[in-house]
């Protein structure tokens, strides 16, 4: 070892082999700590828990432990610390990079059964909720109070609230009403060694350092939440949204840029290319001009007469950037059915292609047509097609590279296609995942992302959690090695990465 | 890296191998923040300026030695703002220090703290390495939040070099109201205006009068003053008023007695404690102006689900912020020791032993 890498936990270095668990042990100690229903080792019983939603890696864990509270979070925890066995926590499987992969000789934490709404305050504006709640129901329990949960990922049916920390989830309203860290007081979880942790309070912050930043995006690679304190957000009164037609993306791009540039913040601002809306026209009939090569959709909201002066201002700047068609959501089912298509983007690309792969980077906003023009090229390249939609508020694409796993080479194809387009995020200044997070996907690109001493600063700052590094190893942050070895790979080219990962 | 980045980065490896201190400092406005100043000053004052300012990107990204009052202005020549409102105290205040002390001013309930503008970072840690987190996006989950980290963390995990923030644009329009109310009916009322879609954007209760300022459309500030009545503040007496909080020129902050900060839950009762007190960010900052020991003022501070810290006063030996319990201190120690093994940069400023 040398001097600059003496004081790095060892998974700093390389992967570490945890196959040496004597596995028939850890289960008769967990069966002891927990009720028969939140233990399962049956293959065949564990199945559902193999994958999350990037279900081209699948992987079988020792056991999967389902805790019903607290106490029983820490006792597993204890366990798997005394015992040396990896721990991956998961909240409802919705995520899409591989984060909840269970770990071969590990155990898989599933949240999903503490699911208790603990406390409503509607006067302090604040909900305690336990982590697998789902992200929908918060909104849909405080609506009463005329409060909501502001952060809606486009998987709020499904996904949960602690999945959405381990994220830090968006949605299309983050422009406006923040990230999952800006809408987070307080978390309450349990480290490795067991020990319940209180990160930040139910003030607006807390001492010391900003360790609730820290667990946001950390991918249970930190503590293992099992309490989080949301702030509620005042329903807005009245929204309304405008659809506008360009017949080029890259005058399209301008007109976002120059919507911000007026001053004016919309709730939301959403860009679709010609394909994506095609993809969708034919799926929800969202009555999306299809002749446009872009479209974008520009929400207000506020009191009726906020609304108003916002959507003339909006209108005003499209129109002026080349707007070939500005419509006005008349009322709120138009509304609705201008969102219904954006959120129907995915399963629409579904339903044109056997399957498809949806990256997640992000770059500035002025940096778009170049992005866009780049990925016309890929697609020749890589002979698959891309459509693509976009957070054009806050420069977060979602293109959708569609491919056929059946098709012999596609899939691998796919990947490359994905990895370019990653690799340009950086090169543009942008990052390679804006809200899905690193997992096991995007693993390789952290290596392009962050130079060797600032993934040092990683593994250091996870040591500070969990110095024996056993939540959820292998994710979000490349050992020295992996990179070491991705490089090599880097420059032979044409080859699979992970090729040690089994493929369906 | 560049001459002056080479030249710290060179200064902190000296300092880490002979282990002597170094004291952190921009225009030294927030000295009198915090515990203990120790060690050699590294002066940051040299590496200024804007480094990029994309209007329609709502970033900015400037050198942490530049003078907060130039960045702000040039903000304000695009018709932005810093949304979180920083006070500067002092004219030399630093954007590094702005960043380092985590302190934002009137508009934090309703717009966000220091740490929620904060997007990207570029620093020196105690080894002398140049790291960078974070960017110039909006969304960014690669990695740990560093960036967030480093607000607030007075200078104990490493020497910022430059930082990427979100800016705001400035509001259309304002109005301040003024209302005659006790502090009980005041906390009460910030936090049912809270719960309403009003565009609130700061309050504050002293001595039987409660402000309010509205900000936003000029449709919704107008619909707002109808629905809320009270009486309107001229411009410039509005603007003395929010500047005189955000500064602690106005008087409740003159004089000796120790200033403590309460932050508490927005609906807390009372503090109870003896003393004058000034109410901000819909009730969740308390000012208090109290002889009492610093036991009894933390204690009470935890019971109302808060914290307390001794923002200004002549005895710091009490410590300045409160005491962290043992899981999270043990946490503390270990990332301090994982950014800055040595010990060297700003020690004992936040914690004893940090």
């Amino acid at each position: 070892m040398t001097a600059a890498t003496a004081s790095l936990p060892e998974n700093a270095l390389r992967e570490v082999d945890y196959s040496q668990v004597d596995v028939a042990r850890l289960i008769g100690e967990l069966r002891a700590v927990l009720p028969p229903v939140a233990l399962l080792h049956d293959s065949e019983d564990m199945r559902p828990y193999e994958c999350d939603g990037l279900s081209i890696y699948r992987q079988v864990p020792l056991a999967v432990v389902l805790p019903g509270t607290e106490a029983e979070v820490a006792a597993v925890l204890k366990i798997c610390h005394a015992a040396g066995v990896p721990v991956v926590a998961r909240g409802a499987g919705t995520g899409l990079s591989g984060g909840a992969l269970p770990h071969a000789h590990g155990v898989l934490l599933s949240l999903a059964r503490m699911n208790k709404i603990l406390n409503i305050d509607p006067l302090a504006r604040t909900a305690i909720v336990q982590p697998g709640v789902r992200n929908l129901r918060i909104s849909e329990e405080v609506a009463p109070h005329g409060l909501y949960y502001a952060p809606d990922p486009s998987s709020q049916i499904a996904c949960s609230i602690g999945g959405n920390v381990a994220e830090n989830a968006g949605g299309v309203h983050c422009l406006k009403y923040g990230l999952t860290v800006h809408n987070v007081l307080r978390i309450r979880g349990v480290t490795i060694d067991g020990e319940v942790v209180e990160i930040g309070n139910h003030g607006l912050d807390a001492p010391g350092y900003d360790l609730l930043a820290l667990m946001h995006g950390s991918e249970g690679m930190l503590a293992v939440v099992t309490e989080i304190t949301v702030k509620l957000t005042p329903k807005p009164q009245f929204a309304q949204c405008v659809l506008a037609a360009f017949d080029d993306v890259i005058k399209a791009g301008e007109a976002v840029a120059a919507v911000i540039a007026a001053g004016i913040i919309p709730a939301g601002l959403e860009m679709m290319d010609q394909p994506a809306t095609a993809a969708v026209e034919s799926f929800v009939h969202a009555g999306y001009p299809l002749d446009a090569a872009a479209i974008l959709l520009c929400e207000s909201d506020g009191t009726p007469e906020e609304v108003a002066e916002e959507i003339q201002r909006m209108c005003a700047v499209l129109e002026s950037h080349g707007a070939t068609e500005v419509r006005i959501s008349r009322d709120e089912a138009e509304r609705m059915r201008f969102w219904a298509g954006r959120k129907a983007a995915f399963p629409a690309a579904g339903r044109i292609s056997a399957d498809y792969y949806c990256m997640d980077g992000t770059i500035p906003r002025k940096r778009l047509g170049e992005m866009l023009t780049a990925i016309q090229g890929m697609e020749k390249t890589y002979n698959l097609r891309c459509i693509n939609v976009f957070h054009a508020g806050d420069g977060n694409m979602h293109p959708l590279i569609l491919f056929d796993a059946n098709v012999p080479g596609e899939l691998e194809r796919a990947e490359e296609f994905g990895a370019a387009i990653l690799d340009l995020s950086v090169d543009l200044g942008g990052t390679i995942t804006g809200e899905h997070g690193v997992g096991i996907e995007k693993i390789n690109q952290m290596c392009r992302q962050f130079n060797v001493a600032e993934r040092q600063t990683f593994f250091r700052v996870k040591a500070a959690f969990d110095p024996k590094g056993l939540l959820n190893p292998g994710k979000a942050i490349p050992s020295m090695n992996r990179c070491a070895e991705f490089g090599r790979m880097h420059v032979q080219g044409g080859q699979v990465p992970h090729p040690e990962i089994e493929r369906f | 890296m560049t001459d002056i980045e080479q030249s710290w980065a060179e200064q902190i490896r000296e300092a880490a191998a002979s282990k002597t201190p170094l004291r952190i400092r921009g225009g030294g406005s927030k000295d009198f923040y915090g515990q203990q100043l120790a060690g050699t000053v590294l002066d940051t004052r040299a590496h200024s300026g804007v480094i990029a300012h994309e209007p329609t990107e709502l970033v900015v990204k400037v050198r942490s030695g530049t003078p907060l009052a130039e960045l702000e202005a040039a903000l304000l020549a695009e018709g932005q703002m810093l949304g979180f409102e920083p006070p500067h105290f002092g004219p030399d205040a630093t954007v590094g220090g702005c960043v380092a002390a985590g302190l934002s001013g009137p508009r934090r309930a309703s717009a966000g703290a220091v740490r929620d503008f904060m997007l990207g970072v570029t620093l020196l840690d105690g080894r002398g390495n140049r790291l960078h987190f974070g960017g110039e996006v909006m969304k960014n989950v690669a990695g740990y939040d560093v960036a967030r980290l480093m607000t607030g963390s007075l200078g104990t995990l490493g020497v910022l070099l430059d930082v990427s923030i979100k800016v705001l644009p400035l509001p259309v329009a304002e109005a301040t109201l003024r209302f005659e109310m006790d502090a009980l009916e005041a906390v009460a009322q910030m936090n049912r205006w809270g719960g309403q879609p009003l565009p609130v954007s700061a309050t504050s209760w002293m001595a039987g009068v409660l402000t309010v300022r509205l900000s936003g459309a000029e449709a919704a500030v107008t619909a707002a003053c109808a629905m809320l009545g009270g009486d309107r503040l001229s411009e410039q007496a509005a603007r003395a008023h929010w500047q005189g909080l955000r500064e602690q020129s106005q008087g409740f902050f003159g004089g000796e007695a120790p200033l403590w900060r309460l932050s508490v839950p927005s609906v807390a009762e009372a503090t109870g404690l003896a003393g004058s007190q000034l109410i901000e960010w819909g009730g969740a900052q308390r000012w208090v102006r109290t002889e009492q020991d610093a036991a009894s003022v933390r204690a009470r501070a935890s019971a109302l689900g808060g914290h307390a810290t001794l923002f200004r006063g002549a005895d710091k030996s009490v410590g300045a912020f409160h005491p962290l319990p043992p899981g999270l201190h043990t946490i503390h120690q270990r990332l301090k020791h994982s950014f800055d093994p040595d010990g060297i940069l700003n020690p004992g400023r936040l914690y004893d032993g940090l």
